[in-house]
């Protein structure tokens, strides 16, 4: 017996010429919506106990839909949606939180929204105390608490009793890495009992490191069901501008070989996948950036790159003035700014690179190659190409700056930024005999 | 009528939800305050006290059936308490979904709860008021005789209308929300169009005719007749209004029912 069912669901919100018409309907009136708006539909998909499932899709991809329609708030417009047990939601920690409360107040108070009697929140309670561990802070007003701590105890007090299904959205990214491990180990430790989860999250490599499966919703539908590591590749797609709705091309059909770029002059920089348009375009002018080209291991535009992996940046670049030197550079940055690394012709050939001379109308690509030992997560790539002398003064012709995004993935994670390639051995043991 | 009793076992399975919510927005009014608790009690005290007090002395009208410099001021905390626990549910039953969309949104539990709470909590400002009256007016003298038994009948009447009226107006609320504005002025018509600050023989007949249409005329009389003049209501009319509660009430529980499963859609 399935856990939960969803058979062909779907839903439509209805609007009305006046919300008097859908009012005068309650009551017999056959009033017709002017118009029906389908968020979701067509979703079929079932849940076995202690099966963790990750739903991820671009935001207004109906998740948060699906969420509430299995939570139960929403009913379904069409199909059926079936539970065999309780189901908890963690939406968002701390919701309806009374900040002049206790800890202690606000948790038997989520208890109480679930339908649990006197006896049995005077029962839980303790755990929930030692579960949250903020110590005396559990009797004092939650508006003393920080961001970590309230989450501490809403999700201590959400799970408390073991639901049948739980679903998490999006909420164990606040605390801290230590409580959300305690988290996930709970989660864990319920799933052995034949808890199933559902994961609801931004965060790929979360969905693969505690998913069995994952559903990818593209505008309302319901379009991979499989395995995580497959669907999130998928979800990157669709996030890095990948047309949505074709595959990705086979390395061999691709048309050309993976490490070069087509003869063709257009500016088509806009067009490939990962490419940002919230990308910062400046320079004094004489040259333009057409087209790039990202290929690791063989594979042209991959939606993840493993860490480490040799990596090429290949750029075309055409331009419009003579010029007697030109220099091409690159950039990388994490998601939040930091400057990671940034290299050009000069620095990356040691300081021996050859004078690149060109004419108006030439049209140059260029290529980096580097190997990505960087953490899992999403790096912003910038490209740039500026005239003159590198040991003297450079004058940007043309930079896109944060102009792609790339991400890496990595099966085993470490601390930090930069693969410092560490490596370990017992050295000695000194016996005491 | 499954359905229906479903939405009572449901609310009973999560008394202790009601219960707590009900407690809690007692706990949040007064958290913080030094005399915690106690001003539950202090409020309503010092309103009587001061009606008492002022209109006794300086607008010391004299009603007929009565003799005491405190008619007045008796005659219209009567009117007071059963307007006040009427006017209080509406008006918070008016926005209580909206008010609430978000736990609606996220969080499955019995809807009916919320009324229910705004129905404890109102029941519960409006007993101490009535403490407060016998407690101020007892120690003038004017202790409530015997006809008192007939106060709680008259108490559940008004719960039932308010209730009734604010899940209705509550539910339409969510999808046309201009009746939350147009509620409080019909209130404020209300408050006049009902004896409660004057006597029912004072206006002319043509606006008489008016009262008859005024459900709360007759709840109004009876608590007066009660609190007052120590006389039984007429019983008729309270059985009138007895009925025309429980279909109202049947309206709202069917209006609820069917906006319940839409409230979300909009919120």
């Amino acid at each position: 017996m399935n856990l939960l069912r969803v058979h062909d669901a779907g839903k439509a919100y209805n609007r009305y010429a006046s919300e008097w018409h859908r009012i005068a309907r309650w009551f017999g009136a056959t009033f017709q919506p002017l118009e029906q708006h389908w968020v979701l539909r067509h979703i079929r998909f079932d849940l076995a106990a202690g099966e963790s499932l990750g739903i991820v899709g671009r935001n207004g991809a109906g998740k948060s839909t699906l969420l509430k329609m299995i939570t139960g708030t929403l009913p379904p417009s069409e199909g059926t949606i079936q539970v065999a047990g309780r189901v908890a939601a963690i939406l968002e920690l701390g919701m309806g939180f009374n900040p002049e409360f206790s800890g202690r107040r606000n948790a038997r108070h989520v208890l109480e929204l679930m339908g649990m009697g006197r006896a049995r929140i005077d029962q839980a309670l303790p755990g929930i105390a030692a579960f949250a561990d903020i110590g005396d802070y559990f009797d004092q007003p939650v508006r003393t608490y920080s961001t970590g701590m309230q989450a501490r105890v809403a999700f201590a007090a959400a799970t408390a009793i073991k639901p049948d299904l739980l679903i998490v959205d999006e909420v164990l990214s606040v605390g801290d890495a230590h409580f959300q491990a305690k988290c996930f180990e709970r989660i864990a430790r319920y799933r052995e009992q034949g808890m199933a989860l559902i994961l609801v999250t931004h965060s790929v490599a979360d969905v693969v490191a505690h998913c069995d499966r994952a559903l990818l919703l593209r505008d309302g539908r319901l379009v991979e069901d499989g395995a995580p590591v497959h669907v999130t590749n998928l979800y990157l797609d669709d996030l890095f501008g990948r047309a949505s709705g074709t595959a990705r091309p086979a390395r061999a059909t691709d048309g050309e070989s993976p490490a070069t770029m087509g003869e063709d002059g257009r500016d088509l920089f806009h067009t490939r996948p990962g490419y940002r348009k919230e990308e910062h375009r400046w320079g004094q002018g004489g040259a333009v950036i057409l087209d790039y080209r990202i290929v690791a291991e063989g594979e042209p535009y991959p939606p993840r790159i493993e860490s480490g992996a040799e990596t090429e940046f290949l750029f075309k670049v055409r331009f419009d003035a003579d010029c007697e030197a030109v220099m091409p550079g690159l950039l990388i940055k994490t998601i939040e700014g930091i400057f990671l690394y940034g290299t050009n012709a000069f620095s990356a050939s040691g300081g021996r690179a050859p004078v690149i001379a060109v004419c108006s109308g030439d049209i140059l690509v260029f290529r980096f190659a580097l190997s990505l030992a960087l953490n899992e997560g999403h790096y912003l790539v910038s490209f740039g190409v500026s005239s003159g002398d590198p040991a003297r003064t450079l004058i940007p012709l043309e930079r896109r700056y944060d102009s792609v995004i790339i991400t890496v993935g990595r099966s085993v994670p470490f601390w930090g930024i930069a693969d410092l390639r560490g490596t370990f051995d017992v050295w000695e043991r000194l016996s005491h005999d | 009528m499954e359905r229906l009793s479903g939405l009572f076992t449901s609310a009973w399975r999560f008394r202790s939800y009601i219960a707590g919510a009900i407690a809690n927005v007692f706990l949040a009014r007064f958290s913080r305050s030094r005399l915690g608790a106690a001003w539950i009690i202090l409020n309503p005290l010092a309103m009587v006290a001061i009606y008492a007090l002022v209109l006794s002395s300086v607008l010391a009208a004299r009603m007929q059936g009565i003799d005491t410099p405190f008619a007045y001021a008796i005659y219209l905390t009567a009117g007071i308490a059963a307007w006040a626990l009427f006017t209080d549910i509406l008006t918070r039953s008016l926005t209580l979904f909206i008010d609430n969309g978000n736990l609606l949104k996220k969080v499955v539990f019995p809807r009916i709860s919320l009324p229910l709470i705004v129905a404890g909590v109102a029941l519960i400002d409006n007993l101490l008021l009535l403490v407060a009256i016998f407690l101020i007016f007892g120690l003038i003298g004017h202790w409530p005789g015997a006809q008192i038994i007939w106060l709680p009948p008259l108490v559940l009447l008004t719960l039932g209308m308010a209730l009734a009226l604010g899940i209705i107006l509550g539910c339409l609320n969510v999808f046309v929300r201009d009746i939350a504005q147009v509620v409080p002025i019909a209130l404020q018509f209300g408050f006049w169009l009902t004896p409660i600050v004057y006597q029912a023989e004072i206006l002319p007949p043509q606006l008489r005719v008016l009262l008859s249409y005024n459900p709360l005329f007759p709840l109004v009389t009876a608590y007066q007749d009660v609190l007052v003049f120590d006389r039984v209501p007429r019983l008729d009319l309270i059985v009138i209004l007895a009925l025309a509660v429980a279909a109202l009430l049947g309206l709202a529980l069917f209006t609820f029912r069917r906006a319940s499963s839409e409230m979300v859609d909009v919120l």
